[in-house]
């Protein structure tokens, strides 16, 4: 179990990480997730005591970092993967760590064979692809057979056989009772990986909840209407009480109503209809409208939302005001 | 609390398991015993052709150790390397996270990387000595003849603290290429020009290397107006060591790794 309580870290007038508490529990992979820039790295850098908070503790299973005994035993880390001198062997790299946590030479053997690099045990790190680097940190993270482990955007650069490699690691090491946490900018990653969501925007805490409960608050599903006689569609559906909004693209968006109904209200109207589809809205977009405000780095031009592949195409309504962004009614609930 | 002698085992893992400890080393101890030796011979050749004033300060025990001057730049290198490669690699993190008492794992670390290069310095001073008197012919001194003992110990004593003076400063300055730039012209331009120009002189005495070697000399210069004696010399360069180690476990204690 790790616990934040008001951890925060200024550098000069930057707040990089702000106030944040909340608690990871054991048995569930937590995602940890926030836009880059948002202060992930250095929150967990600030849970291992690399980083000195400007104020709030951390404390892993109720001690400081200091004060842990053999550190590795308690929590393993996979903070960056290149964080190995080039010129040692993998087997030597573990091996001093495991030396200065009293850890058996056998073990390096061990973790080795666990993430399949027992065949370059001998050779040096420099010469390692990305996927093979990532793999040798997560071995020395489970070096001493800890009870938590952290992960700083461990799929970053890895082909999907490591990908999915590393989802079943984590997931089974959770399995196993061990507290798992899993930083990631990517909200598709984390629906795959994660049980548990602590969402942060510019070092604020934005959101702590299940993920169940995450996607049930998020996923709003639509229907798209889209017809040459849209005044005419538009007085319709007015008619019968039902609100629809214009989209940029001269297609209408209804929320609440089944398909079904509509499709029959447009038949017994007679109305031309060039589209009628139900539609759902994307997590990543739930995220990315949950952390819009916050987001360190815009690009200037454009749409702060991209356009990404393979997702219902959907625009923010422009010139007509929007009920409430599903963003917003979460955070409503929240306050 | 992690324990002193895991973690001074787990140091000397990394040491040994990188090439460049080998190469500084072996660089130092080729480079201090050749160009000893190359001197030595030049110098046995010259003798007699010396102004008599050179002749009366000769010092055949000095003189063997001569390419400790430039052999020190190569001890530079392996303290800097020791320390800062933790940082260009990023290993710093894993470090720390595994062992959190910076105190000791500093402590751990230049222990044993001055544990290493204390042997080297001493096989270094002693087969530059023994291989310098052998070039020297009839100039020879022995092991035995006063103050020459002393002084050979005290040429790997100098090896040492250069290299641990390094050790220190790379932890203020934790990159390699800032710690180099800095150590390097300090060591082969700063104190040579102070030594040279008459005004600076007096100050140029005070600095590590300058007063440090002085525990390497036998038989005093001529008008040789140097307040402090050899033992005296070493003392500055270990003042020296000891503030910059002060400075660099205070860096690292109180900055973000």
């Amino acid at each position: 179990m790790i616990e934040l309580a008001g951890l925060t870290k200024h550098y000069g007038d930057t707040v990089a990480v702000d106030h944040l508490t909340f608690t990871v529990r054991p048995g569930i992979v937590t995602g940890f997730l926030g836009p880059n820039g948002a202060g992930k790295s250095t929150t967990m850098r600030m849970m291992l005591d690399l980083d000195n908070p400007t104020s709030g503790t951390v404390r892993i299973d109720g001690k400081h970092y200091r004060q842990l005994q053999d550190p590795l035993t308690y929590i393993g880390a996979l903070l960056e993967a290149k964080a190995v001198h080039g010129g040692r062997s993998a087997a030597n790299h573990l091996l001093c760590l495991a030396q200065s946590n009293g850890l058996p030479r056998s073990r390096v053997g061990e973790v080795l064979d666990m993430v399949g690099l027992s065949s370059v045990a001998r050779k040096r790190a420099k010469g390692f692809s990305l996927g093979m680097s990532q793999r040798l940190g997560i071995a020395a993270a489970l070096l001493g057979d800890p009870q938590v482990l952290l992960f700083d955007e461990p799929v970053n650069g890895l082909d999907p056989e490591g990908i999915h490699w590393i989802r079943n690691l984590m997931k089974n090491l959770a399995a196993q009772g061990r507290t798992v946490f899993v930083s990631s900018h990517l909200m598709s990653e984390m629906a795959l990986t994660a049980d548990h969501l602590v969402v942060i925007g510019q070092g604020r805490l934005m959101a702590d909840t299940s993920m169940k409960d995450f996607i049930h608050q998020n996923s709003r599903s639509y229907v798209r209407m889209r017809s040459p006689e849209q005044e005419k569609l538009r007085d319709v559906l007015r008619g019968e009480g039902i609100h629809a909004v214009a989209v940029g693209d001269g297609s209408l968006e209804i929320d609440g109503v089944p398909v079904e109904r509509l499709g029959e209200l447009a038949a017994a109207h007679r109305l031309v209809l060039h589209e009628l589809s139900p539609q759902h809205a994307s997590l990543e977009e739930a995220f990315m409208r949950l952390t819009a405000g916050s987001v360190e780095y815009h690009a200037h031009d454009g749409d702060p939302v991209p356009a990404q592949a393979g997702l219902p195409p959907e625009s923010p309504p422009q010139g007509e005001p929007q009920p409430a962004g599903w963003g917003a009614d979460w955070q409503k609930k929240r306050s | 609390m992690a324990a002193v002698g895991q973690v001074l085992r787990s140091e000397w893992t990394k040491i040994r398991s990188v090439r460049s400890t080998v190469w500084t080393l072996g660089i130092a101890v080729v480079v201090t015993v050749a160009l000893g030796v190359l001197i030595c011979t030049l110098a046995n050749h010259d003798f007699t052709s010396m102004p008599a004033r050179d002749r009366l300060s000769f010092d055949a025990t000095n003189v063997s150790f001569a390419g400790m001057g430039l052999g020190q730049l190569a001890m530079i290198v392996f303290g800097v390397l020791v320390v800062s490669n933790e940082y260009s690699t990023g290993m710093i993190r894993a470090s720390l996270a595994a062992v959190p008492q910076r105190g000791t794992f500093l402590f751990c670390k230049l222990a044993v990387a001055t544990a290493l290069v204390f042997v080297v310095g001493l096989v270094t001073s002693f087969v530059a000595f023994f291989a310098g008197q052998a070039a020297l012919g009839d100039l020879r001194v022995h092991l035995g003849d006063p103050g020459v003992l002393r002084a050979v110990i005290g040429g790997g004593l100098y090896m040492t603290l250069i290299a641990l003076f390094s050790m220190a400063v790379a932890t203020m300055l934790r990159s390699p290429m800032l710690s180099l730039g800095i150590l390097m012209p300090f060591f082969f331009l700063i104190s040579n020009i102070l030594g040279n120009v008459s005004a600076t002189r007096k100050i140029g005495r005070y600095l590590p290397d300058q007063a440090g070697s002085k525990i390497m000399q036998v038989v005093p210069r001529v008008n040789d107006d140097v307040p402090y004696g050899p033992w005296g010399g070493l003392g500055i360069m270990i003042a020296w060591t000891v503030a910059a180690l002060v400075g660099g476990y205070v860096v690292l204690k109180k900055r973000d790794a």
